[in-house]
């Protein structure tokens, strides 16, 4: 789960880890009252769930009363990659001096949470973990023990912290291991984590991501959770709890289990055709399932035929059949539907579809093949 | 003969009495998995199809005598902290059925089993088991797919490896053990280490090796087959029309940026010298083209 930058900084402060002074504005109005209070220059900065902005134009400092007023009302009638903007950040501009890294995130081949700073602040990390591999200092945490401060010092020293640095460095990573722990985050970053004129380290900007299969035990968090898909099907599936991913193409798609589902997108693209879905329905194919999931396919108006794969596994094929039967009760199937399964008691499971609109396949590849040419006709 | 489990493999089921641990330790035991007892917090004394149940796995193992794998159905909340106690117990091998662990819970699990030391492993989270063919089913795998024979299998998921263990069974090729390593970001056993176990037993000949998109556990394997693996092996990959940034069923099953992609996982098996076959059709003709070679 992504959470916004001003929730991310609320809970920064909350664990003592330096924010620049701001609040959030809904209307360019309160954004022109918000910035007179905290004094000029401000930064206007645009509140949406996806990467990008400051390139989209969703960043903007500004000197008076007036300008906020105008940038907010620019910032706020956008749209980035999508996502209408509803609300901005107003804080104050920072005197920045230099800019750090500083991030926390879960190495998946390394299996630890690892440390990673460096002193190429302000721009893309994975750019530079791709093109200077040696400009970031990285140490990994033992989950039982924490992120120890001679860790943190180890990391610094490798990437010349000045001296009288250490001491606010040292407790800014400490504090970012705390929340990372706490809240149950993948995620952590602070970029830039800005030196001031003054010599002061302030988080200036705010990323966390949120383990979504812990989301049970972090109520508080876990209420700020809200759509950020734009599409409407993909909105609905969500509401639905159903794994629905769309796609550009003609071919509606329904598997069950998450490695099947995609190979059968593969088969489909293989075969001439394009997906217009990734749906998984899980390892079982529970009959009501199947049909939330077909309704919702036969939503999307570029579908032009339907594939259902399901491998029978422990569930028998003649339940699974019965239960694409009965889904299908009440819906208007306007478009060819081929249907794979296998498993125990494929045969009966064959014959209860015969005389049914469905198409029978005998196996995935050559029910791609049928739901490709169909499409095509 | 085999890895990591065969007929003599004594079996302990934690989360016994709830619905999915009940039915599938009944299809365990008619596969023949010697199960022993089972484990459910508060509900010692019972028992299911004759199986006896205890409070603890420290009760159950005093009880029944010693226990070499304990498979989980617990609730996600719970899971990590029954992991811990059944290694607390002195349990070192585990298959972790549960889905949606969250992943913290995970890094003190794999951090604990590191410090129990390199005879301790476990599979999953969200994994289908391990399977010795007809000697041992530990996990949810559907049975009348799998025929014993001399094909070692790894994969990261579940239906996709009954679909591509069906086709290599109808080919006649039999396997030797077939490991789910699961769909999450951290995982226990992973591709290099089962690999490396395959490439041990007399018993396995060649091993297909079915992965999907996200993180870098497949360019690890190809690297590890370059340099060591003397076995021949055949890989597939799903996941070649997902898009980027969007979870594809698995949580660990997404693209993110650069990396993770088919392509990459393609690309680096194919300079490995591994076959990759486009579809799960092709598998047993590259496995039969690599054995006669």
């Amino acid at each position: 789960m992504k959470v916004h930058e001003y929730q991310a900084k609320a809970l920064f402060a909350q664990h003592q880890i330096p924010i620049p002074r701001g609040q959030v504005a809904n209307s360019p109005e309160e954004a022109r009252l918000i910035a007179t209070d905290l004094g000029f220059p401000v930064a206007i900065k645009a509140q949406v769930l996806v990467g990008g902005r400051g390139k989209a134009g969703g960043i903007q400092i500004a000197s008076g009363p007036e300008e906020a007023f105008q940038a907010a009302e620019r910032i706020l009638s956008m749209r980035i990659k999508g996502l209408p903007v509803e609300k901005v950040l107003v804080e104050e501009a920072l005197p920045i001096s230099t800019e750090f890294y500083l991030g926390l995130i879960v190495d998946r081949s390394l299996e630890r949470t690892v440390l990673m700073a460096s002193a190429l602040g302000g721009v893309d990390i994975e750019e530079v973990a791709l093109t200077q591999p040696d400009a970031i200092a990285k140490v990994p945490v033992d989950p039982f023990l924490g992120l120890c401060d001679f860790q943190i010092r180890a990391c610094a020293r490798k990437i010349r912290i000045s001296p009288d640095l250490l001491t606010p460095f040292v407790a800014i990573a400490r504090n970012l291991y705390a929340l990372f722990a706490k809240a149950d985050a993948t995620l952590a970053e602070i970029n830039p984590l800005v030196l001031t004129k003054d010599g002061r380290l302030i988080a200036a900007d705010a990323k966390l991501l949120l383990d979504d299969s812990a989301l049970y035990r972090q109520k508080a968090i876990a209420q700020w959770r809200e759509e950020v898909e734009e599409d409407p099907l993909e909105r609905e599936a969500h509401q639905k709890g159903l794994a629905y991913v769309r796609l550009q193409g003609e071919v509606g798609i329904i598997g069950n289990g998450a490695g099947l589902t995609m190979t059968t997108l593969d088969a489909v693209q293989r075969a001439g055709a394009q997906p217009a879905n990734f749906l998984d329905i899980g390892g079982g194919a529970r009959a009501d399932v199947v049909r939330e999931g077909l309704t919702l396919i036969l939503k999307d108006p570029q579908v032009k035929g339907i594939f259902i794969n399901i491998f029978g596994g422990i569930t028998r094929c003649d339940e699974v059949a019965k239960g694409i039967l009965q889904a299908l009760e009440g819906v208007d199937l306007a478009v060819p539907c081929v249907v794979r399964l296998t498993g125990t008691r494929e045969e009966e499971g064959r014959r209860l579809l015969e005389g049914t609109p469905l198409i029978w396949a005998p196996t995935m590849e050559d029910g791609a093949q049928k739901i490709a040419e169909l499409v095509k006709k | 003969m085999a890895i990591l489990v065969n007929k003599e493999t004594r079996v302990l089921v934690q989360g016994i009495t709830g619905r999915e641990g009940a039915f599938h330790s009944r299809l365990m035991v008619e596969y023949g998995t010697k199960i022993v007892a089972g484990v459910t917090p508060g509900r010692g004394g019972q028992s299911v199809d004759g199986i006896p149940v205890f409070d603890s796995v420290e009760e159950a193992i005093a009880a029944v005598g010693p226990v070499d794998v304990s498979v989980l159905f617990v609730p996600a909340p719970f899971a990590a902290d029954a992991i811990l106690e059944a290694l607390d117990a002195g349990i070192k091998g585990m298959v972790i059925i549960t889905e949606g662990i969250p992943v913290q819970d995970m890094l003190k699990v794999t951090r604990a089993f590191e410090v129990a030391g390199p005879d301790h492993w476990f599979i999953g989270p969200n994994c289908p088991g391990i399977i010795t063919p007809g000697q041992c089913k530990i996990g949810i795998m559907p049975a009348q797919v799998f025929l014993p024979g001399p094909i070692g299998v790894i994969s990261r998921s579940g239906t996709l490896t009954y679909e591509v263990v069906a086709q290599l069974t109808r080919a006649g090729l039999g396997q030797s053990t077939c490991v789910g390593i699961g769909g999450d970001p951290i995982v226990g056993l992973d591709f290099v280490e089962v690999l490396r176990l395959f490439h041990q037993d007399p018993e396995t000949e060649a091993v297909v090796l079915i992965g999907e998109i996200g993180g870098t556990d497949e360019e690890e394997a190809a690297d590890y087959i370059r340099r060591e693996m003397k076995k021949p092996v055949v890989a597939f990959v799903a996941g070649k029309t997902a898009p980027e940034g969007k979870r594809m069923g698995h949580a660990g099953a997404i693209i993110m940026g650069r990396m993770g992609t088919a392509q990459s996982k393609i690309d680096a098996f194919t300079a490995a010298g591994v076959p990759v076959a486009e579809m799960p059709d092709q598998i047993p003709h590259l496995v039969q083209k690599a054995l006669r070679q």
